[in-house]
């Protein structure tokens, strides 16, 4: 189990064969990876005037793509992707406005170039703000890549292969996750992950995205928004994990707005038709319940079967950080510390935790604060808000309905539901019982809320709050106790 | 001899609907009476209420369109190709939002069919407290006695009367949304968030429009503000909010024609109005020629044809409005009121429909829940829209003292804004709350896209007695607007910086 420091001097004085002072590191802290978590942990220990290192690096994808400080929410997860969801919906509010009035041509056709460009100058001036926003506060930054090489010691290396050695009295280690592929042949060569797509310099055209996480969904949705041709190869179910009912709601949206889908097949084999930007590729795919074999063409491949954490190659098993061996995840206490008392992780790589940016922050400032600050307060993983923005968004807090029944029994919930028309959908006549609320009360703690589910356009704006009240311990009858706004969604 | 029905309901909008359909249910006798008085121009409309045909459902929908204007220009920046000029039809719109309201019409008039709710397509007044004589359009009368009676007669607009031509030349928000053609060239005048949201929504189709303002902005909200017993209604909002709106609208091109005083409205052979007015601050009479002139200076309630002093039914000799008690009772036995026609309530749908329920369910039902206006939240959609719930700053200096209280806000650019080049610079939030221990926020204010979304969950919280505390606690949905409230850090106090940097 985790210890503090304090309890084994020995054992600091025997790593460096001299008494343990604290400014005989070269660092207070040194953080491997500048994304949400490592960042923000980084500018809170500066605050209170901790010498601090950021080590940050981009192992290039397979097909060559690299991004600048700042991690996946930045520059190829929540940023792109809602900006490239916001172009989407741009394009559904074109076809709305001519019922509202508006004239315009007839042929609207969207290009991507100019689209990927501004997304991609917006990210790169987040980039640069990062770097700024370390150098202000004085925090050492090194576009490295680090690894441990021995206790309190790290290797940094940069592109050009230059090693430097640093040490420091603790460690966070917020290196995240990058995309999984599929282990068949031509995915590395042929296939394109979330990792490309944000900057794909051309228009990737006819695509199948293979996969069903919110990733997947996501990018299909934003896509076929955008006009293209898209297809979605699910092996299983949607968006595991989340309210079952949810998610089907969510297909079926998808479905008929364009997307195709093809269920419970597994790509097997990609192979190249003809080269070009994009070029054509021939997708041999197998199915999960059968000996059936289909075949397809496509000018892009999209791979959003997963993503893992990038702890196997940064020399864990030198200070004997444990880890899943199976997952790579790094397991820690309530504290974020893993087993080596000096060395902390917080973000994606964290075992049984929420893959969430706002959670990475949460956790590193609080761990920072903790250390440095006297402070108390650990992280609250209850109740995490969270929403997918596929072309129908989706927001969600607490338990799913399969969760709910499962811990509490069928007999003890209570799932108060509605579909609702957003007014704005009225006029243009669109999709009039597709949104979709839900609430599911825990009968015997006085109905407490226990989940939240919302279908429907802005959902990330509505759950916030609603969150912030399911963590004042909402029940049923404060909710029925509140006015609601009109005409607003969120009223429902 | 027995009264025909249980319930009389006069007045079939938002509240007096809810309040009927509700007793029904309870397998009740009810009666609904509903009449539209023609506006002065001729403008009138079918079953539903304010909110339903010239209120927040039409409004809505024209910011909606708006709305869609701006995104039109957004879409360039996201890869769209539209080619320019881009022309917007006032006829379409009207016409579709129209279409629209005549279906919710329909819709009302078919619930209470299958609710077995009887419909009187008339106007009511009291013969004697038990007694209702209703008259229809034709003078065909009708006596209805019930047992109880609401009156949600609601209110209509006011017209400025020492004005010459006013009422000749102007229309308002009642007529607004049922022209034909294009309004042209506006001037909704003095302030009231009807006038700010009209305004708004009027620039961003393209119109012309400016606004003459006698002082300060949404001094309309202003008119709910009260102390009644120990619960606070203030739904005071504030001149930093208020400053940001019509600031942002300015940017975009709305007038504003600050401390003017209109003296007169004239028709000139053209058909254009000309409109006279004062210019304060310069001293000076200024004219110029508008297409409409729009007036937005208030609400009366509609009491005066039901005879209430015959039944003495008491209002307040200020407002006109109906005086009742934290059950919705008038000075009369059996005589209720609710919605915008009572003293000291907001002037909101979803409170008058809330409270229309709960007084058929303490009529009918058993219930003795009383209806709770404190902490109601609300939206002016305005083009950057203002959502709020509970206190603004002024009101809880006001009640506190602003040693007692904390305020944290912050300066946030919507994600959609960065490659759309929107400029930013009003999107704002503020959180009032309590400076002892457990700082108990008091009031939450959000200007910004989407602001009902956003306010509607918190009001939720502050229902639960959210505390500062518990807000940071919550972690933020990214990237969303919502998710800056969970992060406000910086107090006024400070005199810090507000503006949010960064992920």
């Amino acid at each position: 189990q985790a210890h503090k420091e304090e309890d084994n001097p020995e054992k600091t004085m025997e790593v460096n064969g001299l008494p343990s002072v604290p400014d005989s590191y070269d660092y207070d802290l040194i953080v491997i990876g500048g994304g949400s978590g490592g960042l923000a942990a980084a500018k809170e220990a500066a605050k209170y005037e901790k010498k601090v290192m950021v080590l940050d690096f981009v192992t290039p994808t397979p097909q060559g793509s690299s991004w600048g400080l700042g991690g996946t929410c930045v520059n190829v997860g929540c940023i792109p992707k809602k900006l490239m969801h916001q172009a989407a919906l741009l394009g559904q509010a074109l076809q709305d406005s001519r019922k509202f009035g508006w004239q315009f041509t007839e042929e609207v056709k969207h290009n991507w170039m100019t689209m990927t460009e501004s997304v991609q100058n917006y990210i790169g001036s987040l980039n640069w703000g990062y770097r700024v926003a370390l150098r202000d506060k004085k925090v050492t930054y090194e576009n490295a890549y680090g690894e441990f090489v021995g206790p309190h010691t790290i290797k940094a290396t940069n592109k050009k292969g230059v090693e430097k050695l640093y040490t420091a009295e603790r460690f966070i280690i917020a290196t995240g996750e990058r995309p999984r592929y599929l282990g068949v042949p031509g995915d590395k060569e042929h296939c394109i992950s979330s990792d490309d797509l944000f900057s794909l310099p051309y228009c990737p055209g006819k695509t199948l995205v293979v996969g069903a996480s919110y990733v997947a969904l996501e990018c299909a949705g934003f896509l076929a928004g955008l006009g293209l041709d898209v297809t979605v190869m699910v092996r299983s179910i949607l968006l595991r994990g989340f309210d079952q009912d949810m998610a089907n709601r969510i297909g079926e949206y998808m479905n008929e707005h364009g997307v195709n889908f093809i269920r419970e097949f597994v790509p097997i084999k990609v192979e190249q038709v003809e080269e070009g930007t994009p070029g054509k590729l021939k997708v041999t795919a197998k199915s999960t319940t059968g000996n059936q074999i289909i075949e397809g063409e496509y000018n892009t491949v999209l791979l959003a079967i997963g993503r893992d954490p990038c702890t196997r190659k940064i020399g864990l098993d030198r200070v004997g950080v444990n880890i899943n061996e199976k997952t790579g995840k790094i397991p820690v206490n309530d504290e974020e510390q893993t087993n080596v008392p000096y060395i902390y992780a917080i973000g994606d790589i964290l075992q049984d935790k929420l893959e969430l940016t706002p959670v990475a922050i949460q956790a590193g400032r609080l761990l920072v604060q903790r250390l440095y600050a006297g402070a108390t307060t650990k992280c609250d993983y209850v109740n995490v808000p969270t929403t997918v923005f596929t072309p129908l968004e989706y927001g969600a807090c607490g338990y799913s309905e399969e969760t709910a029944v499962e811990k509490f029994g069928e007999e003890n919930i209570e799932v108060y539901h509605s579909h609702f028309w957003p007014l704005e959908w009225t006029v243009p006549s669109r999709d009039n019982n597709k949104c979709y609320a839900k609430i599911i009360c825990n009968i015997q703690d006085n109905e407490r809320v226990i989940g939240f589910h919302v279908l429907g356009p802005n959902a990330g704006e509505v759950t916030q709050g609603f969150a912030a009240a399911i963590k004042c311990g909402l029940t049923k009858e404060q909710l029925d106790g509140t006015v609601g706004i009109h005409p607003v969604c969120a009223e429902v | 001899g027995k009264n025909e029905y249980d319930l009389l309901v006069i007045g079939g909008g938002s509240g007096g609907l809810a309040c009927a359909k509700e007793a029904a249910q309870f397998g009740r006798k009810v009666a609904v009476l509903d009449y539209v008085e023609p506006s002065p121009q001729g403008t009138t409309w079918g079953i539903g209420g304010t909110c339903v045909n010239v209120g927040c459902i039409p409004k809505k929908l024209m910011h909606q369109a708006a709305l869609l204007g701006s995104a039109l220009k957004d879409a360039q920046h996201y890869g769209w190709n539209i080619s320019q000029p881009v022309h917007h039809t006032w006829s379409v719109m009207a016409q579709a939002v129209q279409n629209y309201v005549k279906s919710l019409n329909w819709g009302h008039r078919v619930q209470l069919q299958d609710k077995k709710v009887k419909y009187l397509n008339m106007k009511g007044s009291f013969s004697d407290p038990h007694t209702v004589r209703g008259l229809t359009k034709a003078g065909k009368e009708t006596v209805v006695t019930a047992d109880n009676i609401v009156i949600a007669t609601g209110g209509r607009p006011k017209y400025p009367t020492h004005i010459a031509g006013a009422r000749e030349h102007g229309i308002t928000s009642d007529d607004l949304f049922w022209l034909k053609e294009s309004p042209g060239k506006t001037l909704p005048s003095f302030i009231l968030d009807v006038s700010l949201e009209c305004a708004g929504f009027l620039t961003g189709i393209g119109l012309d429009t400016a606004v003459m303002m006698r002082s300060i902005p949404l001094r309309g909200f202003d008119q709910a503000s009260h102390i009644s017993g120990n619960k606070q209604i203030c739904f005071t909002t504030q001149q930093q909010m208020a400053s940001l709106v019509t600031k942002h609208m300015e940017s975009y091109g709305t007038k504003f024609l600050k401390r003017c005083f209109p003296t007169k409205v004239e028709k000139l052979k053209s058909n254009k109005l000309q409109v006279t007015w004062k210019n304060a601050d310069l001293d000076t009479e200024e004219t110029d020629s508008f297409d409409t002139v729009m007036w937005a200076v208030g609400r009366a309630p509609d009491t005066k044809t039901l005879n209430l002093e015959t039944v003495g039914v008491k209002t307040n000799s200020e407002t006109g409005k109906i005086i009742v008690d934290a059950s919705e009772a008038t000075s009369v036995p059996h005589i209720y009121a609710i919605g915008d026609v009572t003293e000291g309530r907001p002037e909101l749908t979803p409170t008058a429909i809330a409270a229309g329920k709960l007084l058929a369910q303490r009529l009918f039902g058993q219930s003795s829940e009383l209806m709770d206006y404190d902490n109601v939240p609300t939206t002016v959609f305005t083009p950057l829209e203002y959502g709020c719930v509970g206190l603004s700053e002024e009101a809880a200096v006001q009640c506190h003292g602003s040693d007692n209280i904390e305020v944290y806000h912050a300066y946030y650019k919507p994600l959609e804004f960065t490659v759309a080049e929107r400029d930013a610079t009003q999107c704002y939030i503020k959180m009032v709350c309590l400076r002892e221990r457990e700082q108990r926020i008091l009031g939450l204010h959000f200007i910004g896209p989407n602001a009902g979304e956003v306010i509607q969950g918190f009001a939720l919280g502050i229902k639960c007695g959210a505390t500062y505390p518990q807000m940071m606690k919550t972690v933020g949905i990214h990237p969303t607007c919502a998710e800056e409230v969970t992060k406000l850090h910086i107090t006024k106090r400070s005199g810090l910086d507000a503006t949010v940097t960064g992920c």
